[in-house]
C-alpha cells in the first residue's frame, strides 16, 4: 500500500521530471526523455532570445535569466569555416550580451560591453557574424552584470572540417554549473560585508584539538599562530559554496539525476564545460578511466587519467569506454567539497548511480601562501608524462633552482615592486613557484591518477615557435577580508591604461598569484601557449588556472588586433575588479604607441625582459619546470 | 586645553566635510581603449566603457550590524543594551555610523545613548582610520570629536580604538577588542573586552582620570544563518580607580556581573 507520504513524493518527483524536461533543450535532457547522444545537426543561422523564466531545480522553484527559455541555453553547433549569423534579442529590462568563450571572432563581435561593443539594449536585436577556422568544444555566456550566475550560458560546438583524430560512437555535453536561489547581487554584497559568509568549512576548536593530539600542542599552536598572524584562513577555498549553491550538470541537480546511456564496448565522448560562476570542480567517474583528448576546444595528445580539476570556463573533452553494463556516477565535486553534482552513465535510461560521499575538506599549506618551496609539491607528474623526456629529466632540481632564484630576486628590490600596494593587497607571494605538476588543491593525495597541466601536450605543433620578445609580469592580488580583487593591486574601475600588445609580437605573460585562491584567468580573442615544458607541443588554452602562490607563464602571439577583455573567470572576482583590457595594437599604429609605452608604462611591463636575441633556455625566468624551447628549437618532438 | 580641543574639533569637522571621492574619473581625457568606437560610435562606447569599469570594482555597498542587542540581567536590575554599526561606501572611503544605548527597565529610563558619524578610510589592508563626531543623547548633550582606528589585528582580533574630545574639553578614550572561537561552524564563543579611559576627572559623569572601567564579556552565539545569531553570555563590569570611588560614594556598585541574552544580526 502506498503511504500518503510516498505518494506525494512520487507525484512531486514526476512533476519535477516533467518540468525539467519541458524546460530543457534536447541536448540537456536525460536519456529517459529521449537524449541518446548529441545529433550532429549543424546550422549557420541561430536566433537566441534572452528572457527571465521560471526553473525548477532540486524540487524548488527559481527564476532564471537565460537563453531561449532554458537553463542551460541551447547547443549552438556549426561547422568550421561556415559563415555564421547569430541574432540575439534582449527581452530583459536591462542590457545584456553574449560572449563566445574561446572563439577567435573579430574583436567587435566578442560581446563584452564597454570593451568590444556597447551591449544589447532592452528590446534590441544584435547580430553577431563570423567565420572561424578552428573547431572544438566551447561555450557562450553573458558578459553583463551578474547574469551568468542566473543561467545565462550554453554550450557551443564547432565541428571540424576534417574529422577529429579519435573515434567515438556517442557523445554528450556536460555543462557543469552552480545555481543559487539567492540573488547574485545579494551574494556579492554579502561577500563585501562579511567575506567568509558562505564558508562552513572553517577550522574549529575541535579541529585544533585533534591537530594537537596528532602533532603535539606546540606544532598545532605554531600552525594556528602562523595563519592567525597572516589573518588568513587555511580553509579559504571557495568564496561561494554549497551553503547557497546547488551544483548542476546540464541543469540537473543530483536529485534530478541527469542520465545518459551507453552500450558496453562503445566509446563515448564527453564534452565537459565548466559554466559555473564561482566553482572549480573536481571531475571523476569512479571506476571508469578517462582519456583526455582536448582542452579548451583544441586537441591534445591523448592522456589517460581518473580525475581532473576543471576551472571555471575551461573545457575538457574525454573519451570513456565502459566495457561492462555497470552504472557509473559522473561526479562534479566543488573544490571546497561543500557539495557536488552527480549524473549517471548507465546501460539503460532512467537509472541512477549512487552518489559517492563528499571527501574530506582539504587544508591549504604554506605553498598556497607563496611562502615556501617545501609545501606539498607533487613530483609525481614526471612519471605520468608521456614522451616528454627533456622536461621530465632533472625537473626536481629545476624546481628548487627556481625557488632559490625567486628568493634572491625578492631580496634585491623587495618582492614585486610593480604592484600598487594599498588596502587592496593583503599579501605578496615571497617565493612563488611553478605548480604545473600539481593537479590542484585537494587532489594530490588521491589513490588514483589525477591530471596536471604539466601532462598536457597539444596534438598539433604550436603555430608560432618564436621565443617571446618581451615578458610582462602580472600579479593576481587581493584582500579577502575586504573582498577586493585586482591585477597588480589596481581594480578595473581604477585602470587608466590597458595592457598593450603589438601586432605580430610574441609576448610572454607571467602571472604570479599573491592570493590564497586559484584563479581561472581568461584572455579573450587569443589562444595562448601554456609554458609547461611541452616544447613545440605546449597546450593551447583560453583559460588557465593559476594556483595560490604560483608563478606561471603563457606565451601569446599578438596577431588578433583589437581590445580584448582579460579577467579572472570567477564572476565575483571580476565584479570586484579582477579584470583588465588587453589592447592588441595594429602594426600601423604600433611604433608610436610602442615608444610611448616604454616611457610611461604602469602595467608591470618589466622592461628588462626583452632580450635582443632569443637566448638559450627561456627557463631563465625560473619556472619550476625546465621549459626547454631554446634547446629544442627546430627539433621535432 | 579648551582651545586645543576646539581646534581639533574644527579640523575633524573639516575632514568630514570633504566628500569622499566615490565618483568615476571624468570623460575629458582620451579613453584607455577605444578600438570598438570605430564600429559602434564614440558616444555609445564611452557610456558602456564607464559602466563596465564602474561595475568591476567601483560599486558602493552598505552594511548594518547589531553586534550586541541584549538584556543584561543583574542581581537587582535589568538593562537593555543596543550596540550597532553600519557603513555605506566603496572599498576605501565609507560613511560609518555607530550607535550605542542602554535602557534600564527599573528606572524606565535611557541611561546611556550616543551616536557617532564617522568618515572611515582604509589606510592598510586590515585597518581603517575613522574621524568624525559623536553626540551623547544621554547623559546630557555633549558632542565629541572622534579619531579612531578600527580593523583586524594579527591573530584575528577585531579592534576598535577611539579618542574623544568633548565640547567641554574633556579627553576620553575607548578600546574594544573581540575574538571569535569557533566551537563548530555555527557555534561561536566570543570573548570581548572593553576598556574606557579618561584624561581628567569628570565629576558630572562620575569619571576619575586614568582607566575608568573595564567590561569583560563572553558570548556564545549560534548562527542559525550567518546573519542571525541568538546568544547567551556573561559580562563582568568593573569601575576602576577614582571612578570606582565616585560610584561607591554615590551608593553604586563598582563591580557587577550580568547574565546576557541577546541576538547578533546583520544585513
Amino acid at each position: 500500500m502506498l503511504s500518503r507520504r510516498s505518494l506525494i513524493k512520487t507525484t512531486l518527483g514526476a512533476g519535477t521530471a516533467l518540468g525539467t524536461a519541458a524546460l530543457l533543450p534536447a541536448w540537456a535532457r536525460s536519456a529517459e526523455q529521449g537524449n541518446l547522444g548529441l545529433p550532429t545537426l549543424t546550422g549557420t543561422q541561430f536566433d537566441l532570445t534572452i528572457d527571465q523564466f521560471p526553473v525548477r531545480l532540486d524540487g524548488r522553484a527559481g527564476l532564471a535569466t537565460g537563453i531561449n527559455g532554458t537553463l542551460p541555453g541551447p547547443l549552438v553547433r556549426f561547422r568550421e569555416g561556415d559563415d555564421i549569423t547569430i541574432n540575439v534579442t534582449n527581452n530583459l529590462e536591462e542590457d545584456t550580451s553574449i560572449h563566445w568563450h574561446g572563439l577567435l571572432v573579430p574583436f567587435y563581435m566578442d560581446g563584452v560591453p564597454g570593451v568590444a561593443f556597447p551591449g544589447i539594449k532592452p528590446g534590441e536585436t544584435f547580430t553577431y557574424r563570423w567565420n572561424l577556422n578552428h573547431s572544438g568544444t566551447y561555450w557562450y555566456h553573458s558578459h553583463s552584470g551578474l547574469q551568468e550566475q542566473l543561467g545565462h550560458y550554453g554550450p557551443l560546438i564547432i565541428d571540424p572540417k576534417s574529422p577529429d583524430p579519435f573515434a567515438y560512437d556517442r557523445e554528450y555535453v556536460l555543462v557543469l554549473s552552480d545555481w543559487s536561489f539567492e540573488s547574485p547581487h545579494r551574494i556579492f554584497s554579502k561577500l563585501k560585508k562579511m567575506s567568509d559568509s558562505y564558508n562552513y568549512n572553517q577550522r574549529t576548536l575541535p579541529d585544533f584539538l585533534a591537530d594537537a593530539s596528532d602533532k603535539g600542542l606546540g606544532a598545532a599552536l605554531d600552525q594556528r599562530m602562523m595563519w592567525g598572524a597572516m589573518r588568513m584562513s587555511p580553509r579559504d577555498l571557495s568564496d561561494v559554496t554549497g551553503a547557497t549553491y546547488t551544483y548542476l550538470i546540464n541543469g540537473h541537480a543530483t536529485a534530478d539525476n541527469w542520465n545518459a546511456i551507453f552500450q558496453p564496448g562503445e566509446k563515448i565522448r564527453l564534452r565537459i564545460i565548466n559554466a559555473s560562476a564561482m566553482t572549480l570542480f573536481n571531475f571523476r567517474i569512479p571506476g571508469l578511466p578517462m582519456k583526455v583528448v582536448a582542452a579548451d576546444g583544441l586537441n591534445l595528445q591523448p592522456v589517460e587519467t581518473d580525475e581532473f580539476q576543471i576551472g571555471v570556463a575551461e573545457t575538457y573533452d574525454v573519451i570513456v569506454a565502459p566495457e561492462t553494463s555497470d552504472t557509473f556516477a559522473m561526479v562534479a565535486e566543488s573544490i571546497d567539497r561543500s557539495g557536488q553534482a552527480v549524473a549517471t552513465l548507465a546501460p539503460r535510461a532512467g537509472m541512477q548511480a549512487s552518489a559517492p560521499a563528499l571527501r574530506p575538506v582539504p587544508t591549504l599549506t604554506m605553498a598556497d601562501m607563496g611562502m615556501a618551496g617545501h609545501g606539498d609539491m607533487n613530483m609525481s607528474a614526471s612519471e605520468d608524462m608521456t614522451g616528454m623526456d627533456h622536461s621530465a629529466m632533472g625537473h626536481g632540481t629545476n624546481a628548487q633552482t627556481s625557488t632559490m632564484d625567486h628568493g634572491a630576486h625578492s631580496m634585491d628590490g623587495g618582492p614585486a615592486p610593480e604592484i600598487t600596494r594599498g588596502p587592496g593587497v593583503a599579501n605578496v607571494a615571497m617565493m612563488p613557484m611553478s605548480r604545473l605538476d600539481e593537479p590542484g588543491i585537494g587532489l594530490d593525495d588521491q589513490p588514483h591518477r589525477t591530471l596536471s597541466y604539466s601532462q598536457l601536450r597539444s596534438k598539433d605543433a604550436n603555430p608560432d615557435l618564436r621565443l617571446p620578445e618581451r615578458e610582462i609580469e602580472l600579479h593576481l592580488t587581493s584582500n579577502m577580508e575586504r573582498y577586493m580583487w585586482s591585477f597588480d593591486g589596481v581594480k578595473f574601475s581604477e585602470v587608466t591604461e590597458p595592457i598593450k600588445f603589438y601586432e605580430g609580437e610574441r609576448v610572454r605573460l607571467t602571472m604570479i598569484n599573491d592570493t590564497m585562491m586559484p584563479h581561472p584567468i581568461h584572455l579573450h580573442g587569443m589562444f595562448f601557449d601554456l609554458v609547461n615544458g611541452g616544447g613545440h607541443h605546449k597546450p593551447r588554452k583560453h583559460t588557465v588556472i593559476v594556483k595560490p602562490g604560483e608563478k606561471l607563464s603563457i606565451d601569446i602571439t599578438a596577431n588578433h588586433v583589437g581590445d580584448w577583455a582579460f579577467h579572472c573567470h570567477l564572476l565575483y572576482h571580476m565584479h570586484a575588479g579582477m579584470m583588465q583590457v588587453v589592447s592588441v595594437i595594429g602594426a600601423d599604429d604600433a611604433p608610436m604607441h610602442r615608444q610611448m609605452d616604454h616611457d610611461g608604462m604602469d602595467h608591470g611591463d618589466m622592461g628588462k625582459a626583452p632580450p635582443p636575441e632569443p637566448q638559450i633556455g627561456d627557463d631563465m625566468m625560473g619556472h619550476g619546470h625546465g621549459e626547454h624551447d631554446g634547446m629544442t628549437h627546430g627539433e621535432k618532438s | 586645553m579648551r582651545k586645543l580641543s576646539k581646534t581639533l574639533l574644527l579640523a575633524m569637522a573639516a575632514t568630514l566635510a570633504i566628500t569622499p571621492a566615490f565618483a568615476e574619473e571624468d570623460d575629458g581625457t582620451s579613453p584607455p581603449w577605444s578600438q570598438a568606437d570605430e564600429y559602434y560610435g564614440r558616444e555609445a562606447m564611452s557610456k558602456a566603457r564607464a559602466d563596465v569599469q564602474h561595475e568591476a570594482g567601483g560599486q558602493t555597498n552598505w552594511f548594518v550590524m547589531a553586534d550586541r542587542f541584549e538584556t543584561q540581567i543583574f542581581d537587582d536590575e535589568e538593562a537593555l543594551v543596543f550596540d550597532a554599526q553600519g557603513w555605506y561606501g566603496g572599498d576605501i572611503n565609507k560613511l560609518w555610523v555607530k550607535a550605542e544605548a542602554e535602557y534600564s527597565f527599573e528606572d524606565e529610563d535611557l541611561e546611556d545613548a550616543e551616536i557617532q558619524a564617522l568618515w572611515s578610510r582604509a589606510i592598510a589592508p586590515y585597518f581603517d582610520v575613522q574621524a568624525g563626531l559623536r553626540y551623547d543623547l544621554e547623559p546630557k548633550g555633549r558632542t565629541h570629536a572622534v579619531l579612531g582606528v578600527q580593523g583586524l589585528a594579527p591573530y584575528w582580533f577585531e579592534v576598535d580604538a577611539a579618542a574623544f574630545v568633548s565640547t567641554e574639553g574633556d579627553v576620553t578614550a575607548r578600546l574594544e577588542a573581540e575574538y571569535e572561537l569557533l566551537l563548530t561552524q555555527r557555534l561561536i564563543l566570543q570573548p570581548r573586552l572593553e576598556a574606557s579611559l579618561s584624561a581628567q576627572d569628570i565629576p558630572d559623569l562620575q569619571l576619575g582620570s586614568g582607566l575608568t572601567s573595564v567590561d569583560a564579556g563572553l558570548r556564545l552565539r549560534y548562527e542559525i544563518v550567518r546573519e542571525f545569531a541568538p546568544y547567551i553570555g556573561v559580562e563582568w563590569q568593573s569601575a576602576i580607580g577614582d571612578t570606582a570611588d565616585f560610584i561607591e560614594a554615590s551608593g553604586g556598585e563598582k563591580d557587577q556581573t550580568a547574565l546576557l541574552v541577546g541576538v547578533r544580526t546583520w544585513f
